[in-house]
């Protein structure tokens, strides 16, 4: 028996329960700046509609991105927490992943194919799936031009300016159903970026500057 | 509610708002537990706070110093009166990981969340050392992030803030300051040491917004900048001398005239407020000379210094966690599941 939370916040905001492989509530809100606000009010919602408690989870299967980092830390940060009071497993997939699945499970997957999602900073996270759902590139950042000419699925898929064809975003519930079919990617955000900082070295020198106000030495 | 009170409600507080993943755990304000881990390590070749550095050390530290907490504490997260959580100010990536860990928490528990003030926190924290806070009293809070004088009439719901920086906060002075002396981040605590050995009197530094024609619109408001700025000239200018530069005396000159208009201010204030008690607080009231001089002047003045022993004093999670405890004790309304982070939450507003 199990009872799946799925939870993913690397694009907007989604939250699905499965039953032993089967969907009982997916809900996502269409917004990508208030994850914070948002996530949990959804997941005490799920389980409203879903009529079940969260003491009875077994699991809880949470994107770990790549995704713009600060929306994607709350779907992280509320998966780990929740597994630990409530004592679940946790697992971190890749969040282009259910994407390709779900076309995969649709059964019109060409041999060959990308998921893609955008990364803002007129760049794009993707990765590369066969037929069966299977990743085998990625995921990367690259600008738009660099994804390959194969067909397009994912939210970020018309950012290369063409048309996608498989499904364009992921369903929580589905993920929680498929979960013992995704790839485990850890729940450390996939980020794909350092964090843009840099380490002082020279050091600015202050007399060039006009010397209005200064007290000199005594 | 006083400490041992059966009625003392049992609160859990996450602070996540900089550089230190902070949960404790009172019972109204006996301190149960207090475990902060800190990513100052990783923010010292930067010389400065990297905000997405800070945030990914607390994602990471969030759920390891959560249990870490429980197990100190040994309550049952069941029995739990409330999660309390730094809504703001801060920085806004590092605040939602705590918020968001807080709010998993009320849901998997079905327990009420209180969305507090982090500046707050920082004076609530001393009623774990020492009791009720004889209230109106006022505040002299000093860290890397902050600094600013308060006048508290009621701690879990009536503050304003009477005086702040205009600038940089004075621990962004240290740093700086450290930077130029060629001392490591964070400056704090190297320029308090060095400072020992040298002479405060043999530089006269600055001391922003003193001179009489501030006195009507800055008062109580403080400015570090052109003391920095000061500091690195007056280095600089050595160093082209070719003279070497007396590293002790310009951390002791520099240290006196931080201390010097921190605390003339803060008495002056507690005239002006007519006010007996002065509680300092923040990272920098760990600082030796400030707290020597501050004891000094407001003895002189006939005012109660009140501070909290210097390991509450930086940025941890009882802080939230007493302050939500005397939210609780006060009857005040819980937070609404949807509130947001606030990185420039106004020190007027208490709770979410
Ligand atoms: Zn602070």
């Amino acid at each position: 028996m199990s009872l799946v939370l799925g939870i993913d916040t690397a694009n907007d905001v989604r939250v699905g329960l499965a039953r032993d492989g089967q969907v009982l509530v997916s809900l996502a809100v269409e917004d990508r700046r208030s994850h914070a606000e948002l996530l949990l009010p959804l997941v005490r919602q799920a389980a409203t509609e879903a009529g079940i408690s969260l003491a009875e989870l077994s699991d809880v299967v949470v994107g770990a991105g790549p995704g713009p980092f600060t929306g994607l830390r709350v779907g992280v940060a509320a998966a780990m927490t929740l597994a630990e009071v409530l004592g679940l497993d946790v697992k971190g997939v890749c969040s282009l992943d259910p994407i390709a699945l779900a076309w995969a499970d649709r059964g019109d997957a060409p041999a060959e194919f990308v998921v893609v999602s955008d990364a803002r900073r007129k760049e794009v996270y993707w990765a590369r799936y066969t037929a069966d759902g299977a990743r085998v590139e990625g995921p990367l950042v690259t600008a738009p031009d660099q994804v390959p000419g194969l067909p397009l699925a994912g939210p970020g898929a018309t950012l290369t300016g063409r048309a996608g064809s498989g499904p364009d975003v992921l369903d929580a519930a589905a993920m929680a159903a498929a979960i013992d079919r995704l790839a485990e990617v850890g729940t450390e955000p996939l980020y794909l970026r350092r964090p843009d900082a840099e380490v002082p070295t020279t050091r600015k020198s202050t007399l060039l500057q006009p010397r209005i106000g200064m007290m000199g030495p005594r | 509610m006083g400490v041992g009170s059966v009625t003392a409600p049992l609160i859990l507080g996450i602070e996540s708002s900089c550089d230190e993943t902070g949960i404790g755990i009172v019972r109204g304000r006996e301190l149960l537990a207090n475990e902060v881990a800190s990513s100052v390590a990783e923010h010292v070749r930067f010389g400065g706070v990297v905000p997405e550095v800070a945030s990914r050390a607390h994602l990471e530290a969030l759920v390891p110093t959560l249990r870490r907490a429980c197990e100190v504490a040994d309550i049952d997260l069941n029995e739990l009166d409330g999660i309390a959580v730094t809504a703001g100010p801060g920085l806004m990536g590092a605040l939602v990981v705590g918020l968001t860990a807080a709010k998993a928490l009320a849901v998997a528990l079905n327990k009420p969340l209180y969305g507090v003030n982090h500046l707050i926190g920082h004076v609530a924290v001393d009623l774990l050392d020492h009791g009720p806070l004889p209230q109106p009293c006022a505040a002299l809070l000093v860290s890397g992030g902050h600094t600013s004088l308060l006048h508290v009439r009621d701690i879990t719901g009536d503050i304003t803030e009477i005086g702040a920086t205009i600038d940089d906060a004075a621990g962004e002075a240290y740093d700086k300051v450290a930077r130029v002396l060629g001392l490591s981040y964070p400056g704090g605590p190297v320029i308090d040491q060095l400072a020992q050995s040298g002479n405060p009197k043999a530089i006269a530094f600055p001391r922003g917004l003193t001179a009489g024609k501030d006195q009507a619109k800055h008062r109580f408001n403080y400015s570090f900048s052109g003391l920095k700025t000061s500091v690195s000239r007056w280095v600089e200018t050595e160093r082209l001398a070719g003279r070497e530069v007396p590293a002790a005396d310009v951390a002791a000159s520099f240290q006196e005239a931080v201390a010097d208009v921190l605390t003339a201010k803060a008495v002056d204030a507690c005239q002006y407020l007519g006010v007996d008690t002065l509680l300092l607080g923040g990272g920098v009231a760990a600082n030796s000379r400030l707290r020597e001089l501050l004891a000094e002047r407001t003895a002189a003045a006939g005012i109660t210094l009140r501070r909290p022993r210097p390991g509450l004093c930086t940025d941890n999670g009882a802080m939230i966690a007493v302050l939500g405890a005397e939210v609780v004790s006060a009857g005040r309304r819980p937070s609404a599941l949807e509130i947001g982070a606030d990185s420039g939450m106004p020190i007027s507003t208490v709770l979410a």
